[in-house]
């Protein structure tokens, strides 16, 4: 078992995915942990010990999923409220996730333009996420900017996934490296292309 | 009857000899036979002049193989084909007389003789290439579909053929002419008009297809109420035999007429059974065909014009070989394909020994040529095993990662097999085809069949539980193995024989209790269900609800109840064992004591064992109980 990423991946509906499947498995295909929740536990009858074992295992998080009203699907909800435990991950005796990273990477119906102060959203990508960076802060994680693929449906009609699906491979390599990210990288927006996180380091 | 005995004696101890012996060496069960002839006939002598009688017999395996061909197809597949059908399969006629006629007139010929011999030649052999498509498992290649077509039309232009033969009569010859009429023509219209020909053969036809139809349903069913095996396959050589004899009487090919009536009882729920009843007797059949043709080489007339005799059959082999080449070329047939067809289909067929005799009786061909143009025929059929042994080691290898592509998208049509339509198969079923999968049902009660064939619901009789009736469903090809027998030991046969025969087959099992499942997990099945388990856990989450449990909770105390069961089961596998009952295997029966032991703690526990140590993310930190962090 790889002791880098751990990769949770969640999605109600993988047979209408345009994008997120897709990257799932360019994911799975690299040198990490790759884990289809909903294929897990298609119950929702999640086993905690197991997946408490799990992120002891690895030193880097990250939640793979499509945005649904500011949030993450259903079962990454329940998997949150379940697996990151009083006594566990906060709390008196919690500290199984301190110094481990978090990052999210998501897809987005909405095109970029309509995250920020003047977007439909009226607030930036990062803003919106902002309780699972407090989450993150709460387990004692560093929580890396969220990497994003906005307007996922109009990248997938125009067949214009295969950049982002290279960017995705490039980052999830860095990340199996415990070394830590820059500074710089880690107060942005995100670590999309053109954020600085990969442009730094060349990937 | 002792000549009889003793002939039966001599063609079995051949084949028993030579054909697993052909086998082993990788030859084929086809050359193994035409070798057991080959031994007895010209090289020990052993049968003489009866082959030819024998052979006739043994011709009736084809019509057999036809009849099976036609059940695998349904009418709708047949119309698919049609384009493929006529195009190459006339083209390859129509192109392969030719070049014959033309190199047997250059060769100097007078032209009807010349076409008497193309028409003769451009026939292959049916018997030959689908017995080995079948045991190659290269029936469902592109190459062995096309392969099939032009057999199929070839056996149906036997009958124009058959016709047109008397018209290219030589002057000079008909007074030698041999008029022996015992095999041809003995129609009951010979001498009548021909539309009133017309008339019969088209009421034959419509006889075979109605009554295929609307007749032969009801009369299985009947029969299979008699719950009598050996009265199944007595009904279905009837079948077969009655429909032959129907055939021959208005002068239509017997071979074609089964093959018809295989295409109408494709959609029957009685194929299966049909297919796995008439399959020893066409292999047997077939095999004894093979081994006439190994015997009735003519060895004198082979060592005097030996040379002309290879000439010849390498000749028209190449001919033939070259017209299917091309063929396969226009009709975007490629690569090993394309090689398969071009040489599977390269022989004369044992259609040439027909017309051959039926040439020389209607005084178109002298005897010396009918002989030497018999060894050609024989010999070609010979040759071809070896030229599919060529097509395995040295075609087959260069198309190797293209054949892997093709058989994935096979995979992908992964059909289930559902073995009983009870209540619960019946369940099981439905599902599957809401989601559009293709399912294979067999059930042995032949009522429960026709009341579920009135609700739409189709179903195939047979005993689920018998290994030929399983594969003639396809148990080689699904993905899923569905067992939902009653009968538990019939059950458990079956579930050993898939596993044994398909390792990775994946094989889901209905069980009546927690002893079956012990028993059917060491027979190597992958998902045991236990029948009334799951409604028996709904009718408790129904309890609670009732006895005031939130829902919610006592869904998911359901659920934490199906986890507990199902790890007390797994820790009572480990002291489980086939060989010894139950209640006389102490370390099994103290497991269960333990077992029942943590069941009474956990109800006197504060929170009880299902009250789910899972959740705890759920639970007020204050109420939590010790969590074990190890």
């Amino acid at each position: 078992m790889s002791s880098g990423v751990l990769l949770l991946f969640a999605h109600p509906r993988p047979d209408l995915s345009n994008c997120n499947v897709k990257l799932f498995d360019a994911a799975s295909a690299t040198d990490v942990t790759s884990v289809d929740l909903y294929g897990t536990y298609p119950r929702y009858d999640i086993d905690v010990d197991a997946e408490q074992q799990r992120l002891r295992d690895h030193h880097t998080l990250v939640l793979q999923f499509p945005i649904y009203w500011y949030s993450t699907p259903p079962l990454l909800k329940a998997w949150i409220d379940l697996v990151l435990e009083y006594g566990f991950a906060y709390g008196v005796g919690g500290d199984a996730l301190a110094g481990k990273r978090l990052l999210c990477a998501v897809t987005t119906g909405a095109a970029e333009s309509a995250y920020g102060p003047d977007g439909v959203h009226g607030h930036s990508l990062r803003e919106l996420l902002r309780p699972l960076e407090r989450t993150a802060m709460l387990c004692q994680m560093q929580y890396l900017p969220p990497f994003a693929l906005f307007g996922a449906q109009r990248v997938a009609a125009a067949d214009a996934l295969d950049p982002h699906t290279a960017q995705w491979r490039a980052l999830l390599t860095r990340l199996n490296d415990p070394a830590p990210m820059p500074e710089s990288a880690l107060a942005g927006d995100s670590l999309n292309p053109g954020g600085q996180l990969l442009q730094m380091e060349g990937a | 009857m002792e000549g009889l005995l003793g002939q039966a004696c001599l063609f079995l101890g051949a084949a028993l000899i030579c054909v697993p012996l052909a086998k082993r060496l990788g030859l084929g069960s086809v050359l193994g036979y035409l070798i057991a002839g080959v031994l007895i006939g010209p090289v020990m002598g052993m049968v003489g002049g009866e082959v030819t009688d024998i052979q006739h017999f043994a011709e009736f395996g084809v019509v057999m193989m036809l009849f099976l061909v036609g059940l695998e197809l349904e009418p709708r597949m047949l119309w698919a084909m049609r384009s493929k059908l006529l195009g190459l399969g006339g083209l390859q006629v129509i192109g392969t007389t030719a070049l014959v006629a033309g190199v047997a007139m250059w060769l100097g010929q007078p032209w009807q003789i010349a076409l008497a011999i193309g028409l003769i030649l451009a026939l292959s052999s049916t018997a030959i290439v689908l017995q080995t498509l079948n045991e190659k498992g290269l029936m469902k290649s592109p190459g062995g579909q096309s392969s099939f077509s032009v057999l199929l039309f070839q056996d149906i232009a036997v009958i124009p053929i058959l016709a047109l033969m008397p018209l290219l009569a030589l002057p000079e010859l008909v007074g030698h002419g041999d008029h022996d009429d015992a095999h041809h023509g003995t129609s009951l219209l010979a001498g009548l008009s021909p539309w009133f020909k017309a008339v019969v053969t088209v009421a034959a036809i419509a006889v075979v297809v109605v009554g295929g139809r609307y007749f032969v349903n009801p009369l299985l069913h009947y029969i299979a109420r008699a719950k009598l095996r050996e009265m199944f396959t007595a009904v279905a050589l009837f079948i077969v035999i009655g429909i032959a004899m129907l055939m021959s009487l208005v002068g239509l090919s017997p071979a074609l007429g089964t093959f018809l009536a295989g295409v109408v009882l494709a959609n029957s729920e009685f194929r299966h059974e049909l297919e796995s009843d008439i399959e020893p007797f066409k292999g047997l059949l077939l095999g004894l065909f093979f081994i006439t043709v190994g015997a009735g080489i003519d060895s004198a007339v082979l060592f005097d014009n030996v040379a002309v005799v290879l000439g010849l059959t390498l000749g028209v082999m190449f001919a033939k070989g070259l017209v299917l080449a091309v063929l396969a070329w226009v009709f975007k047939v490629r690569g090993r394909d394309a090689w398969l067809f071009a040489l599977s289909l390269a022989q004369a067929g044992e259609f040439g020994f027909v017309l051959l005799s039926f040439a020389s009786q209607n005084a178109v061909l002298p005897g010396s040529l009918v002989s030497l143009l018999s060894l050609v025929v024989a010999l070609s059929m010979f040759l071809t095993p070896l030229l599919f042994i060529a097509f395995e080691r040295w075609v087959q290898p260069r198309f190797e990662a293209a054949d892997q592509r093709q058989a994935d998208e096979v995979d992908e049509t992964g059909t289930v097999l559902i073995a009983g339509m009870g209540r619960f198969g019946m369940i099981v079923n439905r599902m599957m085809l809401s989601l559009g999968y293709s399912t294979v049902v067999l059930d042995h009660q032949s009522e429960q069949i026709e009341r579920l064939a009135k609700f739409g619901v189709k179903t195939f009789y047979g005993d689920a539980s018998r290994p030929d009736l399983l594969e003639a469903a396809g148990l080689a090809d699904v993905k899923v193995l569905v067992v939902a027998i009653d009968d538990m030991p019939r059950a458990l046969e079956l579930v050993r024989y898939a596993r044994r025969e398909y390792p990775d087959l994946h094989i889901v099992v209905r069980v009546a209790g927690r002893m079956d499942v012990y028993r059917f997990y060491n027979a190597g099945a992958t998902d045991i269900i236990r029948e009334t388990f799951d409604s028996a856990v709904r009718a408790g989450r129904c309890t609670y609800e009732a006895l005031g449990l939130h829902p919610y909770l006592s869904q998911k105390s359901a659920q934490a109840f199906v986890r507990f069961d199902q790890h007390l089961m797994r820790r009572m596998a480990e002291y489980w064992d086939d060989e010894i009952a139950p209640e006389d295997n102490p370390a099994f029966i103290e497991e269960g004591k333990r077992q029942v032991a943590m069941l009474d703690d956990s109800l006197r526990g504060k929170r009880g064992i299902l009250h789910d140590a899972s959740e705890r993310g759920w639970v007020p930190p204050g109420e939590l109980p010790q969590a074990d962090q190890s």
